[in-house]
């Protein structure tokens, strides 16, 4: 990595995640964040997976009807050699 | 919890199978056709977790433990559906990059690398659209076109909110590729996400 004129957006873009984890050096960090702060494109990019991982989330919203414990208890002292 | 359930404590099995339901729930509906079968899946898993209860060493939690279980047996249970996994409508290559190279200026540009197409930002999308149960449908179908272990990860710790660590214990992968997966599977997201709120083209 050089100076950040050079630092493509292509590059930048698979540096998101790493990023997000705090997986990236002192550097890099220092070279993606100047990049995102005066390229909108890329930081709509990352606005946008930030945005992805959070409705992701959303997915446990979905009501999920009670287990069927009967079997199951059964089983436990079945298996359990009652 | 492990004692509890080999003393075959009635209430302590009641609490982790009542915790863990919905998000097994989830997991084993990514691999199986229906809800109902996925149903079936997790009370298959539940009898294996207590069949094997004294082969259990510890090494890992007994929540991963549990999923692994659970994901093994979702798995199988696919497969005998014959539902081999619908990669149609995603890439099954599991190295393809979260954005395609034909979004960004060619080598030989002056702007090489940089965006040809930059992505619209969503801002204008409405919350209650970004928030429906079409996006939260949109976003389970995507994630269930993932190959496998992309599925796995990203279910895990975005869905799920597992940690980092959890997640390379249960799906025994190192911290740098599951950071690697992590990132594919969302760039597929986001990109189905991109699809749906795109702004309606003015000719």
């Amino acid at each position: 990595m050089t100076s950040y004129e050079d630092f493509p957006c292509e590059q930048a873009v698979t540096m998101v995640t790493d990023y997000f984890e705090g997986a990236l050096s002192v550097e890099e960090r220092a070279v993606l964040e100047r990049h995102l702060s005066w390229c909108d494109w890329c930081a709509t990019y990352v606005e946008q997976m930030r945005e992805t991982i959070r409705l992701a989330g959303t997915l446990r919203e979905e009501d999920v009807p009670a287990p069927v414990m009967d079997v199951l208890l059964e089983a436990l002292h079945q298996m359990r050699g009652s | 919890m492990v004692d509890a359930l080999r003393a075959k404590d009635e209430t302590a099995f009641r609490d982790v199978v009542t915790g863990y339901h919905s998000s097994m729930i989830r997991v084993a509906s990514y691999y199986v056709s229906s809800r109902a079968v996925a149903e079936e899946v997790v009370q298959e898993a539940w009898l294996a977790v207590v069949k094997g209860l004294d082969k259990f060493e510890g090494r890992s939690s007994f929540k991963t433990w549990v999923f692994t279980i659970l994901s093994n047996q979702a798995r199988s249970r696919g497969a005998r559906e014959h539902r081999t996994v619908p990669f149609s409508s995603l890439d099954a290559d599991e190295h393809t990059p979260g954005v395609p190279g034909d979004r960004f200026q060619p080598p030989s540009d002056r702007w090489a690398g940089h965006w040809s197409e930059p992505p619209s930002p969503w801002t204008d999308v409405p919350a209650a659209r970004l928030e429906s149960s079409e996006t939260r449908s949109l976003i389970f179908d995507a994630i269930r076109s993932l190959p496998p272990k992309q599925r796995e990860v990203i279910a895990l710790r975005d869905v799920e909110g597992w940690s980092p660590e959890e997640v390379c214990s249960a799906l025994s992968i190192s911290d740098g590729n599951q950071r690697i997966l992590l990132h594919r599977a969302r760039g597929k997201v986001r990109s189905v996400l991109e699809q749906n709120f795109a702004p309606a083209v003015t000719p």
